[in-house]
C-alpha cells in the first residue's frame, strides 16, 4: 500500500487565514471572530474585513480564547484580558529560564 | 475500573451546597484550565474537575452518586450495582469523553449522537484531533516526514461507536520550533450528515538531545576547551546539528563567555543563532609531568584568581 504523506500549514506567523477560514477553523461564527477583533485579542493585516488575513498563531489564540470563554464562562473582554496576561507570564516564565540556564552555568 | 471520588476531585464536603460546588467548580477551572495552567497533569484534572461538575451540579445525578455510598474511596475497584440508577432520570448530556467510570454510570454521549444521526438534515462538524509529534532537532534543520498513529472513534454501519486506528505520513517542515502546530485541514473525526470533517492538530515536541538545548530558534552548546586554547585562541571543531564547523576562540577567552554563529540555528525567517559556551576544563595532574607544569605555572605566572575578593 502505498502511503500518502500529509503537508500541513504550520501555524506560524507566516501562515494567511481568512476571516471565513478562522471561523471556521474555530467551528465558530464570523461574528465572533470580529469581536475578537474589535477586543483586540487577534489582529488581522488587511483594509476590510472582506480581506483581513489572519496568521497561523491567530488560530491558536482564537482557539485559546473559544476553550476559556467556553470552559470559564467568561465574556470576551476578559477572555482578552486572560490571554495577555498568559502572555505576558509565558515571556516571564522563558526569560526566567534563560537567566537560571546562566546561572547554574 | 477505579472509584472516582468528586467530592475529593472538587475539594468539598459531602455536604457542600450547590452554591458551594459551584464556587469550588470556577475556582479550581481557573486554576487548572490547560491554557492558564502550566502543570504537566493539568489537562487530566480540569477533565476530571468537568466530570465531577457535571455529576455534582445535577441534583439528580449527584443524588444517585451519593447513594453509591460514601465508604467507597477513590481507586477503589468498582462495579455500579444492577439497576443502581433506578428511580433516578438523566436528561441531557453536556459534556464529551468522560472516564470509564463515569459512563459505566451515565452512559455515553456518543448515545444521543446515534440518535441524532438518524434524523433527516442533521449536521455536524467532526471533532478536532490533536496529538503531539515527537521529533530530533536534526529535522527541525533539514525537514523530516514523521508517521503518526491515531485512534479515532468512528461509527460502524450498524452505528455503533469502534475506534480505529490509523496512520498518517505527515512532513514536517524545516525551520520548525519547539510548541509549534501544524494544522491538517479535514483529518479529525468525520463530520456528520453533510458536516465538515474535523482537523487534525500536531504540536511539535523536540526529543531532549544530548548536545544541545533549544530555545526558539537559538540553539546552545556548552563546549569544553582546554586552558591554553582559551588562553592563546584556537580553531577548534565543533559539532552543530548541520555537522561540523572550525570555530575560532579568540585569544583570552573566559568560561560562560558566549560564542556566537549567526545563521546556524534552526532555519527560519529569521534563522536562528547557534551559541557556543566554552567551558574551561583542566588537564589531570596525575602524572608527574603534568604535576611539573603545574608547579611551574604557579611559580612563573604570579596569578591569583580571587585578587578581586581582596585575599
Amino acid at each position: 500500500m502505498i502511503q500518502k504523506t500529509f503537508t500541513g500549514v504550520l501555524l506560524d506567523e507566516r501562515a494567511e487565514l481568512s476571516l471565513v477560514e478562522l471561523s471556521r477553523a474555530c467551528s465558530n461564527s464570523t461574528e465572533w471572530v470580529i469581536e475578537l477583533v474589535d477586543q483586540g485579542v487577534l489582529e488581522p493585516v488587511g483594509p476590510e474585513q472582506a480581506r483581513w488575513r489572519f496568521s497561523g498563531t491567530s488560530l491558536l489564540r482564537a482557539r485559546a480564547a473559544m476553550r476559556l470563554q467556553h470552559d470559564l464562562d467568561i465574556n470576551l473582554a476578559g477572555v482578552a484580558l486572560a490571554l495577555d496576561l498568559i502572555d505576558e507570564i509565558e515571556t516571564l516564565r522563558e526569560r526566567l529560564g534563560r537567566i537560571e540556564t546562566t546561572a547554574n552555568r | 475500573m477505579d472509584f472516582k471520588d468528586y467530592y475529593t476531585v472538587m475539594d468539598v464536603e459531602r455536604d457542600a451546597s450547590q452554591d458551594e460546588i459551584k464556587r469550588a467548580y470556577r475556582k479550581l477551572a481557573r486554576k487548572y484550565h490547560p491554557d492558564v495552567s502550566k502543570e504537566s497533569d493539568a489537562e487530566a484534572r480540569f477533565k476530571d474537575l468537568g466530570e465531577a461538575y457535571v455529576v455534582l451540579k445535577d441534583p439528580e445525578k449527584r443524588a444517585a452518586y451519593d447513594q453509591l455510598g460514601a465508604d467507597l474511596k477513590a481507586g477503589q475497584d468498582f462495579q455500579p450495582p444492577p439497576d443502581w440508577n433506578a428511580g433516578f432520570e438523566f436528561s441531557g448530556s453536556d459534556a464529551s469523553a468522560h472516564s470509564e467510570f463515569f459512563e459505566s454510570l451515565f452512559g455515553r454521549d456518543f448515545g444521543s449522537a446515534q440518535d441524532d444521526r438518524r434524523q433527516a438534515g442533521f449536521r455536524a462538524r467532526g471533532e478536532d484531533h490533536h496529538a503531539k509529534v515527537l521529533i530530533d532537532l536534526e529535522d527541525a534543520y533539514l525537514g523530516a516526514n514523521r508517521s503518526i498513529s491515531l485512534r479515532t472513534p468512528e461509527f460502524d454501519s450498524s452505528g455503533h461507536v469502534i475506534t480505529k486506528q490509523r496512520t498518517l505520513s505527515v512532513k514536517i517542515p524545516k525551520g520548525v520550533k519547539q510548541g509549534q502546530r501544524i494544522r491538517l485541514s479535514g483529518q479529525g473525526s468525520p463530520g456528520l450528515g453533510e458536516g465538515h470533517a474535523g482537523d487534525l492538530y500536531l504540536e511539535i515536541e523536540f526529543n531532549p538531545h544530548s548536545l544541545f538545548k533549544v530555545e526558539g530558534r537559538n540553539v546552545y552548546l556548552d563546549l569544553p576547551v582546554a586552558p591554553w586554547e582559551a588562553a592563546l585562541g584556537a580553531t577548534i571543531k565543533a559539532p552543530t546539528p548541520d555537522g561540523l564547523v572550525d570555530l575560532k576562540i579568540p585569544a583570552g577567552t573566559t568560561g560562560g563567555r558566549k560564542l556566537r554563529l549567526q545563521k546556524r540555528g534552526i532555519p527560519g525567517e529569521p534563522p536562528g543563532d547557534l551559541y557556543v559556551v566554552p567551558t574551561i576544563t583542566l588537564p589531570p595532574a596525575d602524572n608527574d609531568a603534568a604535576r611539573q607544569l603545574y608547579r611551574k605555572m604557579q611559580q612563573d605566572l604570579a596569578y591569583n584568581p580571587r585578587s578581586e575578593l581582596g585575599v
